[in-house]
C-alpha cells in the first residue's frame, strides 16, 4: 500500500476500559520513531487515553462498539485520529468547557478536552448525533537540537 | 494498592500500585473509601511514587476522595508526584486544596 505520508498505523478495538491503556501505550511506542522527549510521550499517552475514554464512557456508553485508531507520522508531527460511531455529541463547544461534564455522577473531573487541548498542538473535533465523533490531534516534537538551543536562549535572556 | 495505618498517628498511607485512568479508578475508589471509612484517619497519604501514568480520571478519584475525606475531619496529602501527573493536577486547580509533595522534594 503506498502512503501519502512517511508512516502511519491503523488499529481497531473494542470499547473495553481494558483498552484505554493498550490505546495509549501503542500509540506511544508508534510515536516514539521521531525520538520523543519523556515528557512529550507523557502529553501524547494522556491526551490519547481522555479521547479513548470519552468515546467509551459517552459515545458507547453501556453498550460496547469499535473505536478506530489512526495515527500519521509527517516531517516533525504527528497527527492521531481517534474516531467512533457511538451517540455523538450535541453541541461540541459545550463539551470541550473546562470542568463540563454530562456525567457528574460518575466523579468525572470534566478536563479530558481540556487536557487534549493543552497537551497536544491541535485539536478538532467532528461530531454528529446518532453517526459518531472525531477528534483529531496534532503535536510536533521538537528536534533535540532545537531543545538545546532553546535552553540556551532561556539562559541569555534570564 | 497497598494500604497501611499507623495507628498513633492515626494516618492512613493509601500507596497506588498501578497507573491511574478510567479503566482502574473503579477498583482504587471502592478500596480506599473502604480504608478511610474503616479508620476514619486523621490524615490520609496518597502516595505517588510507583505511579507513572495518570489522566483525568485520576482527578475525579482525588476530588471525590479528598470530599468524603473532608467530610469525614480527615486531611489529604499527596506525596511523590511526577512532574507530568502534576502538571494535571496544577491544570485542574486540585493543587489549591490538597497539599502535593513532588517526587525528589524534600
Amino acid at each position: 500500500m503506498l502512503s501519502k505520508y512517511d508512516n502511519e498505523m491503523r488499529l481497531e478495538f473494542l470499547s473495553k476500559s481494558a483498552n484505554e491503556a493498550f490505546a495509549r501505550i501503542t500509540v506511544a511506542a508508534f510515536a516514539s520513531q521521531l525520538d520523543p522527549t519523556i515528557d512529550e510521550i507523557a502529553d501524547i499517552k494522556t491526551a490519547v487515553s481522555e479521547a479513548v475514554t470519552n468515546c467509551i464512557i459517552h459515545a458507547y456508553e453501556d453498550t460496547q462498539g469499535i473505536i478506530k485508531l489512526h495515527c500519521i507520522i509527517q516531517d516533525n508531527s504527528i497527527i492521531i485520529e481517534i474516531s467512533d460511531n457511538g451517540k455523538g455529541i450535541e453541541d461540541v463547544n459545550i463539551a470541550k468547557e473546562p470542568l463540563y461534564t454530562s456525567k457528574p455522577n460518575l466523579e468525572r473531573s470534566g478536563m479530558g478536552f481540556t487536557i487534549m487541548e493543552s497537551f497536544m498542538d491541535k485539536l478538532s473535533v467532528e461530531s454528529v448525533l446518532n453517526l459518531g465523533t472525531k477528534v483529531t490531534m496534532e503535536k510536533t516534537i521538537k528536534k533535540a537540537k532545537n531543545i538545546l538551543e532553546e535552553q540556551e536562549n532561556k539562559c541569555t535572556t534570564a | 494498592m497497598d494500604v497501611s495505618y499507623l495507628k498513633q498517628d492515626k494516618l492512613l498511607i493509601i500507596k497506588f500500585t498501578e497507573e491511574i485512568d478510567h479503566h482502574t479508578t473503579e477498583k482504587i475508589r471502592r478500596r480506599a473509601d473502604y480504608e478511610i471509612e474503616r479508620y476514619i484517619p486523621r490524615k490520609i497519604i496518597f502516595d505517588f511514587d510507583k505511579v507513572s501514568f495518570m489522566d483525568s480520571a485520576g482527578i475525579g478519584l482525588l476530588l471525590g476522595r479528598y470530599k468524603n475525606a473532608t467530610a469525614l475531619g480527615s486531611k489529604v496529602e499527596l506525596e511523590n508526584v511526577n512532574k507530568n501527573i502534576y502538571k494535571i493536577l496544577k491544570m485542574s486547580g486540585i493543587t489549591r486544596l490538597i497539599q502535593i509533595k513532588e517526587k525528589g522534594c524534600a
